[in-house]
């Protein structure tokens, strides 16, 4: 039984990895998922059986088979019923549930391991699992309620002091344990250190801006990767060690990605500080050029290679089924439409790629930044949707701007740009946009999701 | 010292998984990253394996013990089946053909 088991964590591991190797590309994508959904269920069932022929109580077994099920239907039930809109706040809610389980099991096993036979070395992996697990708890729900706009960014100094003194404390906490001078039982002291690690979950979050959610949700993601890992060591069970390790990779790899495309480094993030423009913000005039809706739809259909910029906005004023539609209409006139995605667009990574799936656009037509970068100035209409700052000709020429040295696509090379704006309102930076004094660019005004419909009709009369 | 020597295999084996882990994912296309954020995410619930086998030895009369681990259970169930269920849901959008 046991070698059967160890040969069965080993198959779950593999199908881990495997699973992941298959994501990379969107056609053996699902089989990926099934592979790795399928090893995860063999380690349940597994671990399960074991428990079955070990004499366990019969409390135990339903208790678990219970939660095992209420939890599958739930799961179920949530991944079915959620918006593609929504999708960053599920995914923190199910990385929340993660590091619950990770809290809870630190609480529950330190209470069965005898502290005085118990090596050290456990103790302290049983606390790294608890506290990470902890901190991913409470930080994933306070980003999943940002996300859902319940919650408003705090940047005040005492969060953010409180916040650090937390953290050293729980740095010092155990060291101070393990020398011996806090005097309690090593389960109260488990408590403790959850309940600060929850605590600094929150503060943790609190101040991190809207825009620079895509970072801390790849973080805390890695977060409770590995607090998985730190459980699997205390167990010696490598499927969990793999796991958590492949997870915690993911998210520390994305983090960075985010933080890069974003000229950000993780540190300003996390204090939820922002760069101040040198020299105070100089305002130039912009002679900007208007366009109307039959223009542009015009200029689109006589075009011959298309490209949208798509932003936030468009998954804001959900627009993204009718710019399906748009792009439908211009290929069946010949025109070639493309999308050049930039990596924060969305509030998480890739976000606005599962957006712009949903209204059924091929991924073959989602290009990343640099793909499109190279070939702009084929495209004879760049259409930007509701993006602002990652378009802006400032971040490359400008050293004074807010946004100089954030990667961009540069719209600009393209022989037309054509913005769409509800107004001449800033972008997330709060940054004057160079490119709309532009010659090549044209603004149109109004509502995107109208403005688009308006297009959408015209072209049909064309 | 007696750490390093107890578990030197699991250190080759964590070192090993952090650079395959980074190998396989640095290859995933920024298309992908939502959904390979959530697969990801429900691969972290393997966790649900260390949360049974705790449970395994809770003592039947010790309540609060066993409703926490009853909790960690269904938290790491929750994570297991919502993160591969909607995973597979935007995969299958992404493998759509018109």
């Amino acid at each position: 039984m046991y070698a059967i088991i160890e040969v069965g964590y080993l198959i779950a591991t593999l199908s881990f990895l495997g699973g992941l190797k298959f994501m990379s590309s969107p056609k053996n994508a699902k089989t990926g998922n099934l592979i790795a959904a399928m090893g995860m269920v063999l380690a349940v069932v597994l671990t399960f059986l074991a428990a079955i022929t070990a004499t366990v109580p019969y409390t135990n077994l339903i208790i678990m088979l219970l939660a095992i099920a209420v939890g599958t239907l739930i799961g179920k039930r949530l991944s079915d019923k959620v918006q593609m809109t929504g999708m960053p706040q599920l995914v923190s809610l199910f990385n929340a549930t993660g590091g619950g389980c990770a809290m809870l099991l630190g609480l529950v096993e330190a209470n069965q391991m005898d502290p005085a036979t118990t090596i050290i070395s456990n103790q302290i992996l049983l606390i790294s699992g608890l506290v990470t697990g902890a901190i991913a708890l409470t930080g994933s729900i306070i980003a999943e309620r940002k996300l859902a706009g319940k919650v408003k960014d705090r940047r005040s100094k005492t969060v953010i002091f409180s916040a650090r003194i937390l953290l050293g404390l729980m740095i010092l906490l155990p060291v101070l344990y393990f020398i011996g001078i806090i005097p309690i039982g090593f389960t109260a002291f488990m408590y403790v250190l959850a309940t600060l690690a929850m605590v600094y979950g929150v503060l943790f979050v609190l101040p991190i801006g809207g825009a620079d959610m895509p970072v801390v949700i790849s973080l805390l993601n890695s977060i409770t990767g590995i607090a998985t890992a730190f459980a699997g060591f205390v167990y010696g069970n490598k499927a969990m060690i793999a796991g958590g390790i492949f997870v915690g990779a993911a998210g520390i790899l994305l983090t960075l990605l985010m933080c890069k495309a974003m000229n950000r480094s993780l540190l300003k993030v996390l204090a939820g500080t922002f760069k101040k423009s040198k020299n105070g913000v100089v305002e130039e005039e912009q002679d900007i050029k208007e366009i109307s809706i039959s223009e542009t739809a015009l200029s689109l259909s006589f075009a011959q290679k298309v490209a949208i910029v798509p932003g936030y906005g468009l998954a804001v004023a959900q627009a993204q089924h009718i710019c399906g539609q748009l792009q439908q209409l211009l290929e069946k006139r010949n025109v070639e439409v493309n999308y050049i995605i930039h990596p924060v667009a969305g509030r998480m990574p890739g976000h606005m790629n599962v957006l712009l799936a949903e209204a059924n656009v091929d991924y073959s037509r989602l290009k990343e930044m640099d793909e499109g970068n190279e070939n702009m100035e084929q495209y004879d209409t760049v259409l930007v949707l509701g993006a602002n700052d990652v378009v802006n000709p400032a971040a490359e020429n400008n050293p004074d701007s807010p946004v100089y040295g954030m990667p961009i696509i540069r719209a600009y090379e393209s022989k037309q740009v054509i913005v769409m704006k509800r107004s001449m309102g800033k972008g997330y930076a709060g940054v004057q946009n160079d490119l709309f004094g532009l010659e090549n660019c044209s603004i149109l005004f109004g509502d995107a999701k109208a403005s688009l419909q308006e297009i959408v009709n015209q072209l049909k009369l064309i | 010292m007696e750490f390093i020597n107890q578990h030197i295999q699991e250190i080759y084996f964590v070192i090993f998984c952090v650079f395959i882990g980074i190998e396989v994912i640095a290859n995933v296309p920024a298309i992908l990253h939502t959904p390979l954020m959530s697969g990801a995410n429900a691969i972290s619930g393997v966790i649900l394996v260390g949360a049974i086998i705790v449970m395994l030895r809770v003592p039947a009369n010790d309540y609060l013990n066993l409703t926490l681990g009853g909790i960690a259970v269904f938290l790491g169930t929750l994570n297991i089946s919502g993160g591969f269920f909607v995973t597979g849901r935007m995969f299958k959008m992404f493998s759509q053909k018109k």
